[in-house]
């Protein structure tokens, strides 16, 4: 289970705010490997983003799949260029997806270079949360869950 | 893996529907899609050849309501049931929830029905998970067709572990909730255990 409390997610989406504006970026989505949304910034409203996370996890996933046939580690870095818009998807901490939707108004290599440094933010955050869920640290807060009764389950089924 | 975030106050789980080809596990997804009233589902996505066949996978995201104030959300996939799409199934399996395999009723597919539930147990185990502790449901589909094979004959042959098993015809959506129900439901019984 990977969880995302509250102070961690602000600064995920503070990382993620610097690079959507310093990149000149439409858009920036943090996405875990298995396809769920993390945090983003930007235009969020004009992209679906639960279709976009499915779909981007999808291509990492093939990707790192070809890498690994051609004996490679994983491609760090997929680019697709489209006549308006293009997509920069990159693998931060080797268990997140950094995607970033630009236009005309940046270039790939300002996108490049921006993500270098946001990733090294990313990363420290991530860093942190696995530091938090190895047991000897111990998580302070007490699961949410552990009251969840049959009729809470059964009640989101009878709606 | 269930993804709960505390900020957006989300919980987001994945079950993937797993089974040998034309077995009906996207006519599944297409029947809930179909069912869902618009405010909780988003977008049906389906990677498939030109002849309608699934090629990478089929997504759909459900959002259930709320439990302790959490939206609960799950994303259903599909994976290709075709046996030399095999890479591709088992890149579909990482960080899965739980798993619906859906049995094919006719007596000609048992032996790829067993084959697939044998594939299932090697992929997830490539990835660290053993089928005997997954949140799993068993799914007999096409009971409507007349070469379908007696329930209790299939259960012997495709039963894993006791996991509920329901009967199927998913285009007229007999069974569909009920499997995804119940796989859901173990889903958040271990939420509840940790």
């Amino acid at each position: 289970m990977q969880e995302v409390f509250e102070a961690e997610f602000r600064r995920l989406e503070d990382a993620l705010k610097r690079l959507e504006r310093d990149a000149n970026a439409k858009v920036v989505f943090l996405i875990d490997k298995n396809g769920q949304n993390i945090a983003a910034a930007g235009e969020t409203e004009n992209f679906d983003a639960t279709s976009l996370a499915s779909l981007t996890a999808g291509n990492v996933a093939a990707t790192d799949g070809l890498a690994k046939l051609i004996g490679e580690r994983e491609f760090s870095v997929l680019f697709h260029e489209g006549q308006r818009d293009h997509i920069h998807i990159s693998i931060v901490a080797r268990r997140a997806i950094l995607l970033v939707i630009f236009d005309e108004r940046s270039s790939l290599g300002l996108v490049r270079l921006r993500v270098k440094r946001a990733s090294v933010e990313l990363k420290k955050v991530f860093d942190e949360m696995d530091a938090r869920n190895e047991p000897e640290v111990g998580v302070t807060e007490p699961s949410p869950f552990s009251e969840i009764t049959d009729e809470d389950i059964d009640a989101l089924f009878s709606e | 893996m269930t993804f709960i975030n505390y900020a957006a106050k989300e919980i987001n789980c994945k079950i993937v529907y797993y089974g040998p080809g034309l077995g009906g596990k996207t006519t599944n997804l297409q029947y809930i899609y179909n069912k869902t009233a618009p405010e909780r589902k988003g977008k049906m996505i389906s990677l498939a050849t030109e002849a309608d066949r699934t090629l990478f996978f089929d997504f759909l995201p459900l959002d259930l309501g709320s439990i302790r104030g959490f939206t609960t959300r799950f994303h259903l996939y599909t994976v290709p049931g075709q046996v030399f799409y095999d890479a591709s199934r088992k890149l579909i399996l990482k960080g899965v929830d739980g798993v619906i395999f859906v049995a094919d009723s006719q007596r000609e597919r048992m032996e790829a029905n067993v084959e697939s539930i044998r594939n299932l147990e090697s992929n997830l185990h490539d990835h660290g998970f053993d089928l005997k502790e997954v949140p799993a449901a068993l799914q007999f589909n096409k009971r409507d067709l007349p070469n379908s094979m007696p329930v209790d004959e299939m259960y012997r042959m495709l039963n894993y572990k006791r996991e509920p098993t329901f009967e199927a015809v998913a285009p007229q959506g007999v069974g569909v909730f009920d499997t995804l129900k119940a796989v859901a439901k173990q889903i958040l019984v271990e939420l509840r255990k940790r």
